[in-house]
């Protein structure tokens, strides 16, 4: 196929890529035309709210939905016996969205109604009447370890015996170590990863650190709730308007719920306002089908703040131990770590991922760690860009830190003697292919920011981050109009700017203008299955399938050409933006353009259209390294960041912009969840600051500018050596932070977050000692 | 609960409209008169998704109750463009990414040019805590800050050119460029 000529495995010269247009979504959101969740309304539309569990952990002995539905202007009360339990639906997520008989956590929805609006369905949901017997509870993952724990779900989980168990130590005191005699535990699961032999390694080590560390549950903090339109017809036909990451998981689960053909559910993202991985799973959206199918009428239902806080899925606390062992010229010679991560009331904390990336960045031959799934009474967590990856590295960046500095070996230095590179075998199991550490660690260390020298109370932090990168189900079309323009159709919800880079990808292909080509994100009835846009798969695998559809739209146009000329179809190619005789032997046709090819489609054989369907591999990890200087104030506690540098392997930059976007992005929530932020629990285990002013994210005057630096050490795996970007940002900051600071104060933060007064209670620590 | 009957005007454009004494002026925005452009974050002042100006004062609509904006103006992003012209901030916007997904887009184009009308000259630090009131998850700041500050850069330039040439009208030995001032002229429409 001549097409091989010109499409060569690993594309490394390029017009269109690389370039940074304006995005094709730009002027809507620019104006405020562009249709988010909330902005979607339907004719004759009721008004949907969910009564919430205010209790962590209850009974629920009965609910009187009688005065609610006397209520004029209620159409529709519902609880968990409109949505009966479905064969084969996923058991978790239907208790998870409608309690059934136990509420579990603080916010855990116990009832809904739909009113004709929102004042009525207010006056509904007071009138509810719920009898709640209030049981015992647990949010902090340690105590949910314990023997003597409430448990969630009693008969599910059964005990575990930790003194067969590796550092059964540092999972539990020891005299919870021996008793295994309860019933049933609220441990999860258990994993383990690693090679070699750590204790053997460690005999060899000069010097050995090791520290206990426990992070905060922090939530997504997108701007934009979640939000649905339900329309549900008498003849069982549904659709549904949603803010979401993923419209076909939003349909499947949405129909499996509620005992549906998938067919009857037609599913159309909106425009998202963030979603850092909050939005891969339901929550509202059930709730309103099942609303609007009783009532007979569409349903909007639209969170509040208060209840994202509470009710959807922020990420993991965490309670960990890490022991690193090194020679003193640096060399990490062993390595060793047990994880805990509580997931909220149902498994699925991310600890396997966390526990996967904890050593990741370095070249080990003696690893072990252990991750603990456990339950408690808090919300479900869900993902969290790059879930389970920042807690760990935290940990463990911050006992590399503590080597370097005893050692007194330059911080990017000896992650540079140890890092992992193409050969090495990951801690977690697979050997690296080319990937990018070396070159980030390098280029950090070359950067201005390294050599800026540093000021009273000031000092500078390093760390490294590791993320797999997933690839996935992914399916595009393109559709060639009848003036050469093309329609562009896919799957992954746009979160930050994809759309641009899918529209590069496919001029870059065509040899076209980037205007010429339209980007659209298409409703589950339009396209085939999607997989949910995570695990920074989009650029990567919607970029691969959308370079492979516009591959074969090149052959059919090509075939066309042949056609017209009446030579073979293999004797024609495609070059900048036309279709070209192959050869001087294929005969002497003058080119024929998109546009020619486009406006004779329909005398050549019909509309012109390429596909592509893959479950795609071959994501390539993506390696950051950031630096970081802060200033303290010895006086308050309270410290300031002043500059703050990111590097990473980009594999290829499609459009740079917003990859510099999304690793500034990553960055300032890292430094959000080491400074500020933190699930508040009382000590009757209610969320104590479920609001923007409690919970308190990252203003603008909170931060420097975030210098970066895109390297690119291409990806065999994609046809443009794409990688994907958007979680590693978020995985050195907790610890680069917290470096930063001992530096500047000699005090070493092992909890999160950093608040001042965590700061200056340390600071008056290190005072007394000295005194 | 009787409804209340209000007179307005937003974007320059008299506007009546009836609403429930509860609803805040971001609700009937939305709800009552389909102007979705201003978004609600969290409904309690603390995201400035919603930011509109109110007789020229940058305020959270979500704090204002509907019932109250009688006889006053109110300016939202809808208006920002005119007719298919950009706003020279929505453009800077755009061409720096300073948008990811977009939704807090709309409340920070609306607070920077509520700065750039009073301070066309502001410094990356009035700037940042300007825009303070205004919650953004996805840019990390970086871009919005840069589009406001080169926007603020083009604003000075165009004023240096418009006193130049009117300086040169009088006098035509006046000197090519001007200095920028430092004051910015208040913004016509809310000169009141």
């Amino acid at each position: 196929m001549p097409l091989d000529a010109n499409t060569p495995d690993l594309r490394t010269e390029f017009k269109s890529v690389g370039t940074r247009p304006n995005r094709p979504d730009g002027v809507d959101k620019v104006t405020g035309r562009a249709r988010f969740g909330a902005d979607f309304a339907l004719p004759g539309q009721l008004t949907g709210l969910i009564l919430r569990s205010p209790h962590a952990h209850a009974k629920i002995k009965s609910i009187d939905t009688s005065a609610a539905e006397a209520l004029p202007g209620v159409k529709a009360v519902i609880t968990y016996k409109d949505i009966p339990e479905q064969e084969g639906c996923d058991k978790d997520v239907l208790v998870n969205i409608m309690a059934r008989g136990t509420a579990l956590y603080d916010g855990h929805a116990v009832a809904a109604v739909a009113a004709v609006d929102a004042s009525v369905a207010r006056k509904a949901l007071k009138l509810i009447k719920v009898d709640y017997k209030v049981l015992k509870h647990v949010t902090d993952v340690d105590e949910a370890m314990k023997p003597d724990a409430p448990v969630l779900h009693p008969g599910r989980f059964e005990p575990v015996d930790f003194s067969t168990l590796e550092n059964a130590a540092h999972v539990s005191g020891k005299e919870e170590r021996k008793t295994a005699t309860r019933a049933h535990s609220n441990i999860a699961g258990r994993y383990v990863f690693g090679h070699g032999d750590p204790d053997k390694g460690f005999k060899q080590a000069d010097i050995i650190v090791e520290h206990e560390f426990k992070t905060e549950a922090t939530h997504q903090g997108y701007i934009e709730p979640h939000a649905c339109t339900a329309s549900v017809s008498s003849d069982g036909m549904a659709e549904l308007w949603v803010c979401t990451q993923g419209p076909f998981m939003v349909r499947d689960v949405c129909a499996s719920l509620l005992g549906m053909d998938v067919s009857r559910l037609r599913v159309t993202p909106s425009e998202i306002g963030g979603g850092f991985g909050g939005k891969t799973t339901v929550f509202i959206e059930p709730v309103a089908l099942a609303l609007s199918r009783k009532a007979g009428k569409p349903v909007k239902v639209v969170m509040s703040r208060s209840e994202v806080f509470r009710a959807t899925g922020p990420t993991s606390s965490a309670s960990m131990w890490v022991k690193i062992g090194a020679k003193k010229d640096g060399t990490f010679v062993a390595a060793d770590a047990v994880l805990k991560y509580q997931g909220g009331a149902f498994p699925g904390s991310p600890v396997e991922m966390g526990a996967m990336c904890a050593f990741a960045c370095y070249d080990l031959k003696n690893v072990r760690i252990v991750g603990y799934d456990v339950v408690t009474n808090r919300p479900k967590q869900a993902a969290y860009r790059a879930p389970g990856a920042p807690m760990s590295a935290f940990a463990v960046e911050g006992v590399i830190g503590e080597i370097a500095d005893k050692l007194g070996i330059d911080a990017i230095d000896i992650r540079l003697k140890n890092a992992a590179k193409e050969g090495t075998v990951s801690s977690y199991g697979p050997t690296f292919g080319p990937v990018g550490l070396v070159e980030t660690l390098e280029a950090a260390k070359a950067h201005k920011n390294y050599k800026v020298k540093l000021g009273k109370n000031q000092g500078r932090g390093v760390a490294s981050g590791f993320w797999f990168n997933f690839a996935g189900n992914t399916c595009v079309s393109i559709n060639l109009n009848v003036d050469g323009t093309l329609a562009l159709a896919l799957g992954t919800v746009d979160i930050g700017g994809s759309r641009a880079s899918m529209c590069l990808m496919a001029a870059e292909e065509l040899g076209i203008s980037y205007e010429d080509v339209r980007a659209i994100i298409a409703d589950t009835s339009s396209l085939g299955y999607n997989d949910i846009s995570e695990g920074s798969r989009v650029t990567f695998s919607s970029g691969l399938a959308t370079i492979k559809a516009v591959r074969d739209l090149k052959v059919k146009m090509c075939g066309r050409a042949a056609k017209i000329w009446g030579i073979p179809e293999d004797a024609v190619k495609w070059e900048n933006g036309a279709a070209h005789p192959a050869g001087s032997n294929a005969g002497n046709f003058p080119p024929l353009s998109i546009k020619e090819i486009a406006a004779q489609a329909s005398a050549t054989g019909g509309p012109l259209a390429g596909h592509y369907e893959i479950n795609a591999e071959g994501a390539g990890p993506s390696f950051a390294t950031h630096v970081c200087d802060v200033e303290v104030d010895p006086d308050t506690g309270a410290m300031k960041v002043l500059r703050y540098l990111v590097v990473q392997d980009a594999g290829k930059a499609i459009h740079p912009s917003y990859v510099e976007g999304q690793f500034q992005g990553g960055a300032v929530q890292g430094i959000g969840w080491v400074l500020n932020e933190e699930y508040f629990y009382g000590k009757d285990g209610t969320l104590q600051n479920a609001g923007f002013l409690d919970y308190r994210i990252p203003v603008c005057s909170d931060v420097p500018m975030i210098d970066t630096v895109i390297v690119e050490v291409p990806n065999p795996g994609h046809p443009y050596g794409v990688r994907g970007v958007g979680e590693t940002s978020i995985v050195p900051p907790l610890a680069c932070v917290a470096n930063a600071v001992s530096d500047a104060i000699g005090v070493r933060a092992r909890t999160l977050p950093m608040s001042p007064p965590k700061v200056l209670a340390a600071l008056e620590g290190v005072a007394a000692s000295k005194a | 609960m009787s409804a209340v009957h209000v007179s307005t005007n937003i974007n320059g454009d008299d506007v009546e409209f009836v609403c429930r004494p509860d609803e805040s002026l971001l609700d009937v925005l939305r709800d009552r008169l389909g102007m979705t452009g201003s978004k609600e974050g969290c409904g309690t002042g603390d995201c400035g998704a919603c930011s509109v100006e109110l007789d020229g004062r940058l305020v959270c609509s979500c704090l204002v109750m509907g019932a109250e904006v009688g006889g006053h103006k109110i300016e939202t992003i809808e208006g920002m463009a005119q007719g298919d012209k950009l706003h020279p901030l929505q453009q800077k916007f755009l061409e720096h990414a300073a948008l990811q997904c977009g939704i807090c887009t709309p409340g920070f184009l609306v607070a920077a040019r509520n700065l750039l009308e009073r301070n066309n000259d502001p410094t990356e630090t009035e700037v940042r805590y300007w825009l303070a009131g205004n919650l953004c998850r996805c840019t990390g700041y970086d871009k919005i800050v840069r589009a406001v500050l080169d926007t603020a850069k083009d604003m000075r330039k165009a004023a240096a050119k418009s006193s130049a040439k009117k300086a040169s009208a009088k006098k035509p030995a006046a000197k090519k460029k001007a200095a920028p001032k430092k004051t910015a002229k208040k913004g016509a429409r809310h000169a009141a």
